[in-house]
């Protein structure tokens, strides 16, 4: 399967908006920086018609070392889920319609 | 943090384009990934995720006024799985915020 990554981002803002390719490149990844400095000072982010990127505490559980058994806790962390929003939701879903006739 | 202020912080940390450039790049992007998985394509962003689709298996589903039984088909959702660096970095946030 192909993936989309960055370089493709910033030739799309090259083409399109006329961006030089430094100025792209720098969009595409201060783009992704500021998303990921934000949820790293814990504060969600909400992008309407794409998703909203969440912040959940998850207290410390116990967990085992899958190759000798031992348990050891899984220590408290956070993580950051993502829910894809109406619009992006009702696109994929659209897709997968197609893909399936 | 909304699009908005995303765009404006964006628009902060570099010197050369206009906040109409900055907002039409954003919006840009956000379209092409949003494109992208409507394709069925996925999106890899080294140190920050991935984003795939999920297979929902069809199933059966009742129409929650009237309790009739309805078929829903199988469908795809988007799903992110977070890149090393953002794991790591949200966590540097909460030891500091317990330390605090």
């Amino acid at each position: 399967m192909v993936a989309l990554t960055k370089s493709e981002m910033a030739e799309r803002l090259f083409e399109e908006l006329g961006l030089n390719k430094r100025e792209a490149k720098e969009i595409v990844e201060l783009f992704f920086e500021e998303i990921r400095g934000c949820l790293e000072n814990n504060e969600q982010v909400k992008l309407s018609g794409f998703g909203n990127f969440d912040l959940r505490d998850k207290s410390q559980r116990p967990g085992r070392n899958p190759k000798t058994g031992e348990e050891i806790p899984i220590s408290a962390r956070r993580v950051v889920t993502f829910r894809p929003g109406q619009k992006l939701k009702a696109r994929v879903e659209e897709y997968a319609g197609t893909d399936t006739q | 943090m909304t699009k908005s202020e995303l765009i404006e912080t964006i628009l902060s940390r570099q010197g050369q384009l206009s906040s109409k450039d900055v907002e039409l790049a954003v919006k840009t992007v956000l379209e092409h990934m949003s494109q992208a998985l409507s394709d069925g394509e996925r999106i890899e962003i080294r140190g920050f995720g991935s984003f795939s689709l999920h297979f929902r298996e069809p199933r059966r589903g009742r129409n929650p006024k009237t309790g009739d039984a309805v078929e829903l088909p199988g469908k795809y959702v988007p799903h992110f799985t977070p890149g090393k660096e953002l794991r790591e970095r949200v966590n540097i946030g909460l030891r500091s915020e317990s330390q605090a």
